[in-house]
């Protein structure tokens, strides 16, 4: 390492400001990834200062991380160096919204709920309900490949995002695609960011198509006494004519917790209790339209239900419909902080195999004594949480049954990542789930985008 | 080309998988574009391992390699620019793989557009990307140029509906990318490869999407006696939030040469027609029906007739997608171009380009996908005289740069391929421009997958150069 610590805040200082620039433990201990902090953090206004330091990094071997408002930075593997926080932060504002042709610029450290309350204005939202809704960033929930429960309608952020302008790890500022809804100009090059961690460049702006804020969005809730049921009501969706905005199915163990975390809150009372019954596998279904459409949807979809065999379904009310979508949207940091040793697969497998790897997994759990929750999204996304206990040692347990799981997944032709768990045990999990057979095209790819290695080291699929 | 190298090719597939006698190549000079380049060989390879065998071949012989589907593309992304060999998927043309319950076709790159939705049609679904060449174009093309049609409004594009791609690459390996199931890990190599021109790979097997077909369609045809009372429309149909499947905009000028060859009941004397579908559930058609019918009749409509029936909406779809043979009618060659603008410019773009017309001498027909402001502008020129194919260049830049400033984008659908490699450096920075070339070479390190283009040939600015003489322009664009 070739420059002192004093030296490498000196010269971040430089360039973004002094005020802007931190070496205080105490300051970058909230920087600390997996207990490790870096060397200085710095908290940049524009791509050209972000530029200045990425070369400042690489001619002194130093490796930078970016963040924003860090819900996420446990996410992958650690990194194999940390040297610099790059806070995005300061980059904040919303770049440019035209309300009239549905397309929106903003800068990667805006808040997300600033930008949905700055569409909202106009009856326009992002389709994304990402997890740490109210203080996760724009960068960071694109940067991380997060996904939320409306994606059944409206997919995911490849779907929705036109173009970005980012910094490579050689410190070009650059862009693709662009602000219209319809481009075909030049390459892709914003989709390799989506997930990317921040391993290929750092994102600076991200343009979106912008949709109508759906009115009136109400939900089905209804409940069954086994997965099977459950898990057969979204195939019958998709098979129906109702394109509902979410289709989520929660385990018995996943709906509890939620219900448990609000028990004593004030507005503790679960919806759609009245449907409920211990120990049930719960299906919400969220749906939108003028009052026949919807008269429609709580028709079918009650139907759909009785014929899945379930026990129970009432259609929530407008207020209680947003409350439920909260709840469900924040069931992933719910885990984390209700369990301090938990670790949550994502798993991606054919939708009408999410019955199959739901059992498979719920078993491999149970032979190593560990409980589980899951939440089960329409379009084959499940997150499963294995809630291991510390004290009863069970790092190991989860790790074999992640492996069992994962290698289920694989057999299905499916997948599964490990984005949580504790740091010590990440050794001993396939965070990434094992080497993808287009892992080769993707190390090149990092090697033209960051060829100094300075963007998020190793934190990545094959250690990238 | 090296004497040795049509033996090889013929070793490897057979006698009748190869063209290379001048006769024959001519017939694979060009495409949909105005352009043309001819390759010494035609091959017509059946499997993924010929296809990798030609790709070594290739290697060996310092040789270029085009991939081609049916050629119906607009900007020459399958003509072998640098000559070489072309390679025709129209063999590769197997649905390998139906997974109805899971949505979801493997299909080989030469099955043809519509085919695949007609094989899937009995269970209610369909592949959503319907460019207008649909009847002939490939999955394999539409992969590569990242392909729309009228309904990519509500459906997105090609790239939204390909999850997983079996590549050869150019060095002759086999890699697959992406997944059929969803959120692969890693980066989104599937996304990068969807509209990448077929340069930094071969797709020799390509999982798609399939779409439920709606429960409702509702076909509507709006008459307005000026194209800026219909641009008008289109923008506060927009604004409004109402997503119509479909918003289809054809100007006086294009209707009329339309209707003279389709017969699809155009009214000939309005200024221009918007041509909407809208669908969904019964109730949200509907509803959605109405609303755009109250904005078309806020904005002057003339009329605004709704098909009465899936004859009468087929019929004005044809009038729609036969639209530019019917231009074909008119004039040997013609220019279009593919730039797209912000909807809320659509009014001020249109007096644009009429008004750049007029500077240049041509009447610009406007036909074009309304709703997502992507522009087709078809200029009708002699090309044996070179001062008008000079002037059709002039004024196509021209509405080029017009697209540009107000925010937009040279080409929506089309593609850059061969025709507009020289406007790239008015989007991207010579550093942009790198950074992309970078991407192409850490897969295509030689050079010999499709060469020459997307990327301006020389560094540097913008100069528009007069390219030579077209001979073909009857297209189908989407």
């Amino acid at each position: 390492m070739s420059v002192a610590r004093a030296s490498c805040a000196a010269r971040l200082g430089e360039i973004a400001g002094a005020g802007h620039t931190t070496e205080d433990p105490a300051q970058l201990a909230g920087y600390a990834i997996e207990g490790a902090a870096p060397r200085a953090a710095v908290r940049p206004a524009s791509s050209a200062e972000i530029a200045e330091i990425i070369k400042f990094a690489v001619s002194e071997r130093l490796a930078i991380v970016p963040c924003g408002a860090r819900t996420k930075l446990g996410i992958g593997l650690p990194p194999r160096q940390y040297d610099i926080a790059l806070d995005l932060t300061r980059m904040d504002r919303v770049i440019a919204f035209d309300p009239g042709d549905l397309t929106l610029s903003v800068e990667a450290g805006i808040p997300f709920r600033q930008v949905q309350a700055a569409l909202a204005e106009h009856g326009q939202f992002l389709p994304l309900a990402p997890p740490w809704m109210r203080r996760t960033t724009v960068g960071g929930t694109i940067a991380a490949g997060m996904d939320g429960p409306l994606r059944q309608l409206y997919g995911t952020a490849r779907d929705f995002v036109l173009g970005m302008e980012f910094v490579t790890g050689d410190g070009v500022a650059a862009k693709s695609g662009g602000r219209v809804v319809k481009n075909v100009t030049g390459y892709d090059l914003h989709k390799l960011m989506i997930g990317a961690l921040g391993t290929l460049g750092i994102l600076t702006r991200i343009n979106f198509r912008t949709f109508p804020a759906p009115t009136g969005a109400r939900a089905m809730i209804a409940c069954f006494d086994a997965a099977s049921g459950a898990l057969d009501l979204p195939r019958r969706i998709a098979q129906s004519p109702l394109r509902p905005l979410t289709v989520d199915v929660l385990s018995p163990a996943a709906h509890e917790l939620l219900s448990s975390a609000v028990a004593g809150q004030a507005d503790s009372r679960p919806p759609g209790e009245s449907a409920f019954r211990e120990g049930c596998w719960v299906l919400g279904a969220g749906f939108a339209g003028d009052e026949s459409a919807c008269a429609r949807y709580e028709r079918e979809l009650r139907a759909m239900a009785a014929e899945a065999g379930a026990t129970g379904a009432v259609v929530l009310s407008e207020e209680d419909t947003r409350v439920f979508f909260a709840r469900h949207r924040e069931w992933i940091p719910l885990v984390l902080e209700s369990f301090a040793d938990a670790a949550i697969l994502r798993i991606g497998v054919p939708p009408a195999r999410m019955g199959e790897i739901l059992e498979m997994a719920t078993n491999a759990a149970g032979e190593q004594g560990l409980r589980c929750a899951a939440i089960a999204r329409g379009a084959g996304v499940i997150y499963f949480a294995l809630l291991a206990d510390a004290a009863r040692r069970d790092a190991e347990k989860a790790a074999l049954a992640a492996g069992l799981i994962q290698a289920a997944c694989a057999s299905l032709g499916g997948h599964a990542t490990v984005p949580w768990c504790k740091a010590e045990w990440k050794g001993s999990f396939e965070v990434w789930g094992g080497e993808s057979g287009a892992v080769a095209q993707m190390r090149k790819m990092k090697g033209v985008f960051d060829p100094g290695g300075a963007l998020s080291p190793g934190r990545f699929v094959g250690g990238i | 080309m090296d004497a040795r190298l049509p033996r090889d090719l013929q070793k490897l597939l057979g006698r009748d998988a190869i063209l290379h006698r001048p006769e024959d190549l001519l017939l694979y000079e060009y495409d949909g574009s105005v352009e043309v380049a001819r390759a010494q060989a035609v091959v017509f390879p059946q499997t993924t391992e010929q296809v990798a065998g030609i790709a070594r071949l290739a290697n060996r012989y310092q040789t270029p390699i085009v991939g081609r589907g049916a050629g119906t593309g607009l900007s020459g992304g399958a003509l072998a620019r640098r000559g070489g060999i072309l390679i025709v998927f129209s063999r590769m043309n197997r649905i390998l793989e139906l997974d109805l319950g899971n949505q979801t076709a493997r299909v080989q790159p030469g099955v043809v557009n519509a085919d695949l939705s007609a094989a899937v049609a009995h269970a209610g679904l369909h592949f959503a990307p319907d460019p207008s060449s649909q009847k002939a174009c490939t999955i394999g093309g539409n992969v590569a140029e990242n392909s729309g049609g009228p309904h990519t409004l509500a459906y997105g594009v090609t790239a939204n509906h390909v999850v997983a791609l079996q590549v050869v690459t150019p060095e002759g390996e086999v890699v697959r990318i992406g997944s059929a199931a969803p959120d692969a890990p890693g980066y989104d190599l599937a996304g990068l490869f969807v509209g990448s021109e077929g340069t930094i790979g071969l797709a020799t097997e390509i999982t798609v999407k399939l779409t439920r077909l709606p429960e409702a369609v509702k076909t509507l045809l709006a008459v307005f006696d000026t194209v800026d009372d219909a641009t008008e429309t289109v923008v506060e149909i927009t604004a409004r939030g109402i997503t119509p499947a479909a918003c289809e905009m054809l100007d006086g000028w294009t209707l009329r040469a339309v209707e003279a060859y389709v017969h699809a009941g155009f009214p000939l004397d309005s200024g221009a027609v918007l041509l909407m579908d809208v669908d969904g559930l019964r109730e949200a058609a509907e509803s959605q029906a109405k609303a755009v019918a109250d904005v078309c009749q806020a904005h002057g409509a003339r009329e605004v007739r709704v098909a009465r029936d899936a004859k009468e909406r087929d019929l004005l779809w044809k009038g729609r997608k036969n639209a530019f043979g019917a231009v074909g009618r008119l004039s040997p060659t013609y220019y279009v171009q593919d730039g797209v603008i912000p909807r809320t410019k659509l009014p001020a773009t249109l007096r644009r380009i009429d008004a750049i017309g007029k500077k240049y001498g041509f009447e610009i027909g406007n036909i074009f996908h309304a709703g997502d402001g992507n522009l087709h502008p078809i200029i009708l020129f002699d090309a044996r005289d070179p001062e008008q194919f000079r002037r059709a260049v002039g004024a196509s830049d021209e509405i080029i740069q017009y697209c540009i400033e107000m925010g937009g984008s040279i080409t929506g659908e089309h593609g850059v391929g061969m025709e507009k490699d020289r406007l790239m450096p008015l989007l991207f920075s010579e550093a942009e421009l790198d950074l992309m070339r970078r991407v192409r070479d850490a897969f295509n390190p030689k050079g010999i997958l499709n060469p020459g283009k997307i990327f301006p040939a020389g560094k540097g600015c913008g100069e528009i150069h007069v390219r030579p003489l077209p001979t073909a322009g009857a297209a189908t664009p989407a």
